[in-house]
Parts: C-alpha cells; structure tokens; sequence
C-alpha cells in the first residue's frame, strides 16, 4: 500500500499533514502516535470512510481514492468493535459473506472454521449483547477476516480490555497474522504495544510521520526528540549539559537503561562518558528501578537499573545519594528536534 | 472483488458515496420542498394576504397592497377580540403553571421510577388523546343539571356558583357557558404542556445543589426559593410557550363553552367563512403570530429552550 | 434504581401529604371528564346531560352502528390517518438522516422548520394552507386534508428517528460497508432494523395525531366530514347525544391505544414524551 503525500485538512486543522509511506505485502505495519497525531484518520483513509484532500492512495498498485469501501479489498476491526446488536454472532461473522451471496452451506460452514479459529467455537448462537469484551474483539476480527481480505486494519483493536488479556490479544493477533500471511496495518497509541507487535511500523506527530522502521531502529536511533520520547522513556540532552558530557552542544538522547551509576569519583573506562549529580527521586517498579539524578550544574538524567540483587529497600535509601553515572559514547543519538 | 459488483444498486451507491453533496441535497429536497413551499409558502401568502382588503361591494378581494385591513383590526370591536383572547391565554397559563408544580416537583424530586413511569404515561396519555372529546366532556360536566351543578346543590354551594355567574366578565348564563367555564377547560386541555417541561428542567437540578444549599444554612423553604425555583423557571416558561400560544389561536373552546364574546380564533375562523374576508381573518391571525414571536425571543433569552 | 439517587431521594425527606394530595387531585382532574363520558354513553335520556343518569341503557351502541354518518366519517379518518402516517414516515425519515449525518449550515434551521407546524397554533397552519389552497383556485378535498395532516406529523416521526439515529453508533454503518455492502444494502440489513421500533411508534405518534386532528381538518376540507368534524358538527345538534359520546369513547380508545403501543416501542420517555403537540 503506499501513501503519496497525503493530506486531510478540516478546515484549518491538518490531521494528516503530507504524508508519504510504503506498506509491503504481509507484514504487520503498525501506526503509533499519540491522540490526535492522525494515524487513525490514516487508517480511514486506507479503509474508505474518508477521502484525502491531497495526495493518493494506491493498494496494490490501483489508485483507490474513488472507490467506497466496499469495494476496496480492504477489512476493519473497529475500536468499539461494532458488531451489529440485532444479529447473531455467526449471522455477523457470515456478514460479508451474505453480501457476496455465497451459499448458505459454505457461509456456515467458513463461520464454524472462523469461529474455531479465534477460540470462539460453539457461541455462534449468541448476540453480541452476552459476550464479554475479549470475545466481542475476536467476533470482529472473525467478522473481518472471513472475507480474505489482503489487508486487514485494526484500530486500535486492544484498547478496551484489560492488561493480561491485552498481552494475550497480542501474542494471538501476532499469531494469526503470520499464519494468515496478510497484512495487518495497526494503529495504537501503546508504544509498547507497536515495539512487540509489528515488523515495522511509522511514528506520527501531529499529521506527520517523525520516523518509520523496524521495532528496534526505532527504538534504538530515534530520528528525533520528540520519537525518543514517545517511543520508551528517554533522556534529551542539550545545550551546555551536551557540551560537558559529549563536547559538543548538539542536542542528543541516552536510554536510561544503558547508563550505569556507581560511587563519586568511580574509574572511568575509556570509550565512556560521564557526569555527577545527586538522586532525587527514587520509582521501585518491582523487576527495575527508575532514578532521577540531579547532575552537577543543571539537567536531570533517569536511570534504570534492574533490581538483581538490591530490594526496594535498598534502592529506596538510595535517595538523596550522590553518584557518578557513566555509559558508552555510542548510545549517545544525535536527534533531530522541533523548533 | 465482489461477484455483484456490477448490479445497478451499487453503481448507483458508489455515484452516491463521490459525491456526498449531492446526495445530502436528493436526501432534504422532499420535506424541505414540502415544509418550504407548502408550509412556508401557505404562511407567507397569509401575511400577504393581510395586506389586502375585501372590497364591501363585490364581496372579492382586492390584491393591491393597504392597510386598511389593519385599520379594520384596530377598531374597538375587534381590539376587545385580541384582549380578550390574550388575558385569557394569560390567565390560564398562571394557573397552568400554578397547579402544574405540584405534580412535576413530585416527579421530579419523590417518585420511584416506576411510579414516574407511570405518572408519565398517565399525563402522556391524556395529551395524546383526542383534543375534541376532552373539550366535549367538559360541556356535559359543567351543564346545568351536569354533575358539577349537582354537587354544588349538595353541599348546599350553589349560592355561592349563582354569585359568580353574575360577575360581569368571568360570568355568564350557565358555567358551560361562561368565561370561568372556558377558563377550566382552558386550563384542564392544556395542562399537560405545562407539567412536562416543568418536569424536565426539575429533574435537571442536580440532588448535589440541594444538599450543598442546606449544607451552606438554608431551610427547606429558603432552598425551594432560592435554589428549586429559579433552576426550573425556564421549565414555566417552555410550558407558557405552550399554554399561551395553543388559547390565543383556539376557537373551539369558545365555541363549545362561550358566548358571542368572540376569541381571535373565532374570529379568523368566521371572517373566512362566509364573509369572504381573509384578509381580515389573516390580519388577525397574524396578532397571535406577532404575539408568539415576542414571547418565544423573550423565552429564548431566559433559557427556555434548553428546557424543551 | 443508582444507589446515590435512592440515598439522595431518602435524605431530602419525604414528600408532604399535601405534595402527594395535589399530585393525586391533579390526575384526576385529567382523567375524570374521560369517565364522565364513558358514564353518559349509557344514559337513557337524549338530549341532556343531568347528573344523576335517569336511567343505563345499552341501546344507543345499536344506534351508533347503525348510523351511516358514523361510518362514512370512520372510513374517512382513517384513509386520511394512513396515507398522512405513510408521507410522513418518509417525509420524516429523510429529513432526520440528512441532518443526523452531515454537518451542514442549515441543520438548525431544518430542525426549526419541522417543528414550526406543531409549534405553531392549529388555526394559523390551518388557515394558512387554506389561503394557499384556495389562492392556487385548487378545490379541497382528500387531498388537501392529508397535506394539511402531513404537514404537522412529519415532526413526530422526524425526532423518534433521529432520536434512534443518534442512539446508534455510526461505525455500524461503516463496518457494514467495509464488509462489501453497498448503501443500499447497509439501509437495507443494519439501519432499518435498528430504526424499526422508531419508525413504528413515530408511524402510530403520526396515526393518533391526523385521526383526532380537528381544528387544521376544519380548514382544510371541503365537504368531507373526518370523525372528529362529524363530532364538532354534532355538538350544536340536540338530539341522540349519547351517541357522540360513543363515538367519542371510540376515538380516545383509537388514539389511546397507538400511544400506549408507541410508548412501549420506544421503552423510554425521552422520544415520546419531548416533542409535546
């Protein structure tokens, strides 16, 4: 699928900001950004319900601006699922179907393969109504993908339920989509989420792409400030502090995994860097620790450290400390930022 | 792809969905073009038509514009029609609005829900219902040998209904043929529109008002005054728009209970007819309009229509 | 009912008597004329209405049936009834989804317009349209009384509708045509069974209104006489009384019941109950 400088204007507001992105055939592309940042209105792009007031959209190579939804080979999973209260689960799931007009032996008899597929065997004769959230999803999704689509959207499908049952959605739709082999492209505002799931995926700011690539480019070489700090916690430095720590001003970003902190005054060994402050605040997370340090002079830097052998007490003591935290040269990131 | 694709349903779906305008304009023209031009139009061509006379000769109407249809409206004769039309609206609508509080604060405030189910069905069902026969009623009940009559001579009252037939105004022969008579009847075919919006705007006091205004010192009463009435206040007034509106432009009332005391809507109803006068009938139909438009800006200004 | 709400009604007291009395004083009041007629479809006597009945008879529902007027005026209202409830079904229907789905200039102006025949007093509709029917040289008949009945019921239908249309969520429709089905066939297989219930009790709203309408029927017709003309032609007339009445608990039953059955449809008072007449 590809987007070539697509825009959606509403009136002044520009929620889809010239937008250019190539998906390839059978990988699961995720769309990550915070509320508003237009990803979602991207996916109503690609789906039909909306039309881009610049730019084109080509699915396989046909420009489908023109075309209405159904007659795009495209399916949705909706957000609040949308199954249609008036019918019965395998009457929703057999939908697209029925509007195909295939017979009802074969409709059936795909409904019974779909349902056991997503582990919803034998509730075919309920409504909607009488399921609870995790299921509603997996009609949704049988709904859409009994229809073969070669792409398949997912608006940010996980967001209702729980978090065991999200992680568990999550591993099952990363499932389903390497065994279907279609393309799923997914929007969610959960980076950790996106980081698990996809192959690749693209950060949106405000109507713009920031960044697109795999899971860890992504995380790893950050393009700028603002894809450091929404794609996992990061730290940004700039200005003076850059100066004492790398030599040089340019703003640059260190994950706060990979600093380590030890005792004032500690050894340096070459290829690090370093700098000194006291920590202020101490965050007992259970499998790590998150620290913020004061550094000498002006900035704060957060740490996290795995709690292998220390206990929230003693991290917890630890406040108020004075430290010495140090880390390799190459996890600094130059980053690109907004003005 | 999709085997029906090619059906004339939905190409003709999918000419729809590129170009929504259109389809939104297919969608309004039928009730826009019934409403604008039968309805709009109908009004429009009777506010012109008040601008034309009859001419008393012919007996036809002369279709060039004057204002001496209006001259004719404000003779004395047919002054008294609109005062009298209007204070009696007036009065009703007090006492609508009056008798109506009870009953919405009890909804409001006390009724379990399903006792206000059904108190809702219970005012509902009356409003729904036929207008005329609720009307007719009333000339049975408040008959001379009719069961009001009776009960007064029973307990020994009559005297005192005697009395008040002979006051000038409200009086008249017999109580189904007296203003007092059409103001009950008034009072009773409306009030319905009275309690239902009262209701609502009651409702909307949040329970949290209340409590914290007696948390802050005031009595139950001082609450009442303070706090209940003026939040439900644009409630009255939306059920005013009613109550108002439906007696000034109302001639079978008067017609089923008054006297040759006419109301604007006999009025209108009677220079049509036989007289031919629509010019007349449309000027005086055009007061209780005018009437309504001040009234309904003034509602909108006091927040009645959030009532609604 | 919320725990809060029944915490709140306990602690802001109990109603007074006096609350309860004027409460249940008014509920009779609305109701007591409907028994009073109810009672004087028995009487004995023709022309008078004295209060104790002389005597209860069974006899004038005879008299009633075999009165052609009757009849003719029954057919009437009810041909006038159906076809009004029919246009403004579609009428309404339209209307409602094009101001529910698009957010467009003149979305308020269209939700005034419907409301203003209702809104506005009987007589001026009614002489309205009877000076434009009659400026047009057009003749009244059927024909105008159901544009006259039409022109009001739209709004009935036209809230209960979009009531509904608001109350279901609009990714229904575009799941509908995501899975390959047409607008027509979305119509077709999720609107109009989720509008159904409105539609019906908008239909029956729509069906009571036109059956009693009177004062707009007065100008608009012709000849013709509609149940609720031939009762207001009756009341000058001093013979065989009862029988209006029974006629007149015919008509209350004919609107009473569409009301109830609206009402259950809609199983919640904010459609039925909004729009007042």
């Amino acid at each position: 699928m590809r987007f070539s400088h697509v825009s959606r204007a509403f009136g002044d507001i520009r929620a889809v900001d010239d937008v250019t992105l190539d998906i390839l055939d059978g990988e699961f592309f995720s769309l990550l950004g915070p509320s508003g940042s237009g990803k979602t209105t991207c996916l109503r792009l690609i789906a039909g319900f909306d039309h881009p007031t610049s730019g084109s959209i080509e699915l396989h190579g046909v420009e489908v601006s023109g075309l209405p939804p159904y007659e795009r080979d495209v399916n949705t999973v909706f957000q609040d699922y949308a199954l249609f209260p008036h019918m019965s689960v395998a009457d929703n799931v057999a939908y697209g179907l029925m509007i195909k007009k295939v017979p009802r032996p074969q409709r059936m008899q795909r409904v019974d393969d779909m349902l056991e597929m997503v582990q919803l065997s034998g509730l075919g004769g309920r409504r909607p109504s009488q399921l609870s959230g995790g299921q509603r999803q997996r009609v949704a999704l049988a709904r859409a993908l009994i229809n073969r689509p070669r792409v398949l959207l997912l608006d940010e499908p996980l967001g209702a339920l729980d978090l065991k049952l999200r992680q568990q959605m999550q591993i099952e739709l990363k499932a389903i989509q390497q065994r279907v082999g279609i393309t799923f492209v997914y929007v969610t505002h959960d980076q950790e989420e996106a980081l698990t799931m996809s192959d690749r995926l693209a950060v949106f700011n405000t109507g713009r792409i920031e960044q697109v690539g795999t899971p860890a480019e992504v995380y790893e070489h950050p393009a700028t400030d603002f894809v450091a700090g929404f794609v996992g916690v990061s730290n940004l430095v700039s200005g003076d502090v850059a100066r004492a720590i790398s030599g040089s001003p340019e703003t640059f970003t260190v994950r706060p995994e990979k600093i380590l902190v030890r005792e004032p005054g500690a050894p340096v060994p070459d290829g690090l860097c370093w700098v000194e402050g006291q920590i202020h605040d101490v965050v007992y997370l259970g499998a790590h620790t998150r620290y913020r340090v004061d550094l000498d002079g002006t900035g704060t830097l957060t740490v996290t450290q795995q709690n292998v052998d220390s206990t929230s007490m003693d991290v917890l003591a630890a406040r108020g400390r004075r430290v010495r935290l140090m880390w390799h040269r190459i996890h600094n990131r130059r980053v690109a930022t907004h003005a | 792809m999709n085997a029906a694709a090619a059906s004339p349903g939905r190409r003709l779906s999918t000419f729809f969905y590129q170009r929504p305008t259109l389809a939104l304009i297919l969608l309004l023209a039928p009730p826009l073009l019934w409403l604008g031009v039968v309805y709009l139009g109908s009004l429009f061509s009777l506010v012109v038509q008040s601008f034309f006379s009859l001419d008393g000769f012919t007996g036809q109407v002369v279709r060039r514009f004057t204002l001496a249809t209006y001259r004719d409206l404000f003779t004395p004769a047919n002054l008294d029609i609109v005062i009298r039309t209007a204070s009696m609206a007036a009065a009703v609508t007090v006492a609508a609005a009056v008798a109506a509080f009870p009953v919405a604060y009890y909804m409001a405030r006390y009724a379990s829900d399903r006792i206000k189910a059904l108190l809702y069905l219970g005012i509902l069902l009356p409003l729904w219902s036929s207008y005329l026969v609720r009307v007719y009623s009333w000339k049975l009940i408040l008959a001379k040998e009719g069961i009001i009559n009776w009960g007064l001579a029973q307990l020994r009252l009559d005297g005192a209904l005697e009395w008040m037939l002979g006051l000038p105004v409200i009086g008249g022969p017999s109580l189904s043929v007296s203003s007092l008579g059409m103001f009950v009847v008034f009072l009773y075919v409306w009030l319905p529109y009275m309690i239902l919006p009262i209701e609502a705007a009651l409702e909307r006091v949040p329970t949290s008002f209340i409590e914290a205004s007696g948390d802050l010192g005031a009595r139950p009463r001082e609450t009442f005054r303070l706090v209940i009435l003026p939040l439900a206040f644009p409630g009255v007034i939306a059920g005013s728009i009613f109550t108002f509106s439906l007696t000034l432009g109302d001639f079978i009332v008067p017609y089923v209970l008054g006297n040759s005391a006419l109301f604007i809507g006999q009025a209108v109803l009677a220079h049509q007819g036989t007289a031919g006068n629509i010019p007349l009938a449309a000027a005086f139909t055009v007061v209780p309009m005018a009437i309504m438009a001040v009234y309904l800006i003034g509602a909108k200004k006091a927040g009645a229509f959030d009532a609604l | 009912m919320p725990f809060d709400t029944a915490v709140a009604k306990v602690t802001t007291g109990r109603p007074s008597t006096g609350l309860k009395l004027a409460t249940a004083a008014v509920l009779l009041f609305l109701y007591f004329p409907l028994a009073i007629i109810l009672l004087f479809a028995f009487t004995t006597e023709d022309a008078t209405f004295s209060f104790p009945p002389p005597g209860l008879t069974l006899s004038w529902f005879a008299v009633a049936w075999n009165r052609s007027d009757i009849w003719e005026a029954l057919t009437l209202s009810l041909q006038v009834a159906a076809i009004t409830t029919v246009v403004a079904l579609v009428l309404g229907t339209l209307a409602a989804a094009a101001v529910h789905r698009t957010r467009f200039f003149g979305r308020e102006t269209i939700s005034f317009l419907v409301i203003l025949p209702i809104a506005l007093p009987g007589i001026i509709t009614g002489i309205a349209l009877r000076s434009a029917v009659s400026l047009l040289g057009i003749p009244f008949s059927f024909w105008t009384i159901v544009i006259g009945h039409a022109t009001f019921c739209v709004v009935v239908v036209y809230n209960n509708v979009l009531a509904r249309f608001r109350r279901t969520a609009h990714s229904q429709v575009e799941a509908s045509m995501d899975l390959g089905a047409s607008a027509f066939e979305t119509f077709r297989y999720i609107v109009l069974p989720n509008i159904a219930t409105a539609l019906l009790a908008g239909g029956m709203l729509a069906f009571a209104l036109s059956f009693d309408e009177v004062i707009v029927t007065t100008f608009t017709a012709g000849q013709q006489e509609t149940l609720p003309i031939w009762i207001f032609n009756q009341l000058t007339k001093p013979r065989q009384r009862p029988v209006t009445n029974i006629v007149a608990i015919f008509v209350i039953a004919a609107t009473f019941i569409p009301i109830l059955l609206a009402h259950r449809l809609t199983q919640g008072t904010s459609e039925v109950a909004g729009t007042g007449k």
